[in-house]
């Protein structure tokens, strides 16, 4: 009889504690990986929001300010910067191209984006993945729209649906560009970006809407209707960022530093790799607290671990004085008992595993349409088998500790041979 | 199994636990194939002497040998292998795995002896055929030890203790739990037993009436003396 069939029996004779404890490892597991996967799902999810460009260029601000807003959707700019400066960087002849972006209104809560069709061509995401369409295409008409996938699935809309942007970045501001409506041409695929909880219309339609307005609100009086606006001039004044793609990388900085010291108006250039690290470096401390419940969660399974075969041990000192009586050496009875650790360490790591994928599959599209986080199902990675290999070996080492305890016993100790 | 004449030899040897309890042994002989019963009071050191002869605890002097070796001289892994591969031991209270079936139980001193396992060509047929002369139907080989009666787990332990043809058999008072007529049936089947595999028993008791079942009686008192302030 093998040494890994009597553990495999004696584990089995106690089933209910070792089952109590491959649940408990089991557990420990699936919560370790899931904060994990939380953890870089979130920083991965943040840090592939935009690439393939090379600056982000608005109105003289902080990085990271311009940063949120320019892609996050997260507040508003300070300031806006004029049509002849942006066409003065776009004809820059390190620029091979730029993408503009105006924002200020909103629809249904989510935020209006006015673009130029060529956002579409050059936004790149999750290394320069491009965007595209589930049905439809870019917006060919002035009153023509894109929305993101989740605007699309929240709403229920579809290619050929009306609809009607409101003024202004809150909710319920009542302030309606209902006269203006805009048909949805394009639905684009999911990113897992802002890109998806955004409405996107072209910079000119942003001119048509407001035709009629003025300091945030109807001129009274002055309705001109949207087939008339069509043969208006509607080159935008401002814009509210760019985003820019060069030629060449090497021309990179020195770009940055003509934006930032652009003598017409004050300017700043940004390179989102760099503002995206400084951000993150201050929402940084949410990861490292995971990373921290991660290692506790990890420990107290293993505290567990060794707790229950301390326990289990003083029921088998004499199953292993019977085994040392028969001729099994300390090292022996050692090794069953480390076996029995590894085993259990091993079906709760398994099991663990089993456990995270389930839920993973579970709770993978409520965490992308509630909080946009978009965690892919793939297999562990190097440093998530490298953990699960660690909670085997640990649980091993956990079990030389009952097991070395065993091993000083002498054999009268756990069985004398009594008369 | 040894032919050595001499299965086993004490010569002046002495043990004690801490606090000073502990037994002298002046003189003890077996011969290959004998069987003695060593009687002794309950608390007169008979376990003290099992444990010597066994080599589960060390004499603080004099020689233990055991077919020829001097068990007081083997340290660490040698002398389990030793033991295992020398003795067979019945306890009193069987100490079986109750978690192993009963044809696993025997098997389990194959799994540490490697002389033992040599001795046997079909180890399964074997633990089989010896729990079957000792009274156990086929019908129970597959059953967990645990859930066999008394007297079953009694017969179970001396196939445990016969199998691979160990030269010495050590029996703790097996037959304690059985009244005369069990006993005495119990002891028939593992003399035959014995007898086949040709090993020596040294069996000890408290019970004068089992003494019919042995080639030789040895009363504790009249080779060893307890010492300390209370018997072991």
């Amino acid at each position: 009889m093998s040494l890994l069939r009597l553990a495999l029996l004696s584990l089995w004779n106690r089933r209910l504690t070792a089952i109590l404890t491959i649940l408990g490892i089991a557990l420990s597991v699936t919560l370790f990986l899931s904060v994990e996967k939380l953890r870089t799902g979130a920083r991965d999810s943040f840090a592939n929001t935009i690439s393939g460009t090379d600056l982000i260029v608005g109105a003289r601000a902080g990085d990271v300010q311009l940063l949120l807003y320019s892609v996050f959707r997260i507040g508003n700019a300070t300031n806006n910067i004029t049509w002849e400066s942006y066409q003065d960087i776009a004809g820059r002849s390190e620029v091979d191209w730029i993408v503009p972006i105006s924002l200020g209104d909103s629809h249904r809560g989510y935020r209006v984006v006015g673009t130029t069709p060529g956002f579409f061509e050059h936004y790149r995401y999750r290394r320069d993945t491009g965007l595209r369409f589930t049905d439809g295409e870019a917006f060919g008409d002035l009153f023509d729209t894109v929305v993101g996938a989740d605007v699309a699935r929240s709403l229920g809309y579809a290619v050929g649906d009306r609809i009607v942007v409101s003024h202004g970045t809150g909710r319920g501001t009542g302030a309606e560009h209902d006269d203006k409506p805009f048909r949805v041409a394009g639905i684009l695929a999911k990113t897992g970006t802002p890109v998806d909880r955004a409405v996107y219309v072209g910079l000119e339609a942003i001119e048509a809407i407001h035709v009629d307005w003025q300091g945030g609100g109807r001129v009274e009086g002055l309705q001109i209707p949207a087939e008339r606006v069509r043969n208006m001039d509607l080159t935008p004044k401002t814009v509210t960022a760019a985003l820019v793609g060069l030629k060449s990388r090497i021309t990179t900085f020195r770009f940055q530093r003509f934006v930032n010291e652009y003598e017409e108006e004050p300017m700043t250039a940004i390179l989102p790799g760099v503002a995206l690290s400084n951000l993150w470096s201050l929402v940084g401390v949410a990861e490292r607290a995971l990373s921290a419940v991660s290692i506790m969660v990890i420990v107290t399974a293993l505290l567990g671990l060794v707790t229950t075969l301390l326990a289990s041990l003083e029921e088998r000192r004499r199953e292993m004085a019977i085994l040392r009586a028969n001729g099994a050496s300390p090292r022996t009875v050692m090794g069953l008992l480390t076996a029995e650790s590894g085993l259990i360490a091993l079906a709760g790591a398994v099991l663990g595993l089993a456990f995270y994928y389930i839920l993973l599959f579970a709770l993978q599209p409520l965490l992308d349409a509630r909080f946009g986080l978009y965690l892919k199902v793939d297999i562990p990675g190097v440093r998530e088998g490298a953990i699960l290999a660690f909670i085997v070996l640990a649980g091993i080492v956990a079990g030389l500790v009952p097991a070395w305890r065993a091993y000083r016993r002498s054999l009268a100790d756990g069985m004398s041979i009594r008369s | 199994m040894s032919d050595a004449a001499q299965a086993l030899s004490i010569r002046d040897a002495a043990f004690s636990w801490e606090g000073g309890f502990g037994i002298e042994i002046a003189e003890f002989d077996l011969t290959a194939r004998e069987r003695v019963l060593l009687l002794g009071p309950s608390g007169g050191g008979k376990s003290t002497f099992l444990n010597l002869v066994a080599g589960i605890t060390t004499p603080s002097r004099g020689r233990i040998e055991v077919m020829g070796t001097d068990i007081a001289r083997l340290r660490g892994s040698r002398i389990d292998r030793f033991r295992v591969d020398s003795f067979g031991i019945i306890f009193q209270m069987f100490n079986l795995m109750p978690w192993l079936s009963a044809i696993d139980n025997v098997l389990v001193p194959l799994r540490f002896s490697k002389l033992r396992r040599g001795r046997v060509t079909d180890a399964r047929a074997e633990a089989a055929r010896l729990l079957g002369a000792l009274g156990i139907d086929a019908g129970l080989h597959r059953q967990r030890a645990g859930t066999l009666s008394v007297g079953q787990q009694q017969r179970v332990a001396a196939a445990r203790a016969l199998i691979g043809g160990p030269g010495i058999v050590l029996a703790d008072e097996p037959t304690s739990a059985l009244d005369a007529a069990n006993a005495r049936a119990f002891l028939d089947l593992l003399g035959a037993e014995l007898e086949a595999a040709r090993a020596a028993l040294l069996m000890v008791s408290h019970d004068e009436t089992l003494a019919g079942s042995f080639d030789r009686v040895v009363r504790l008192d009249d080779i060893a003396r307890a010492t300390g302030s209370a018997a072991v």
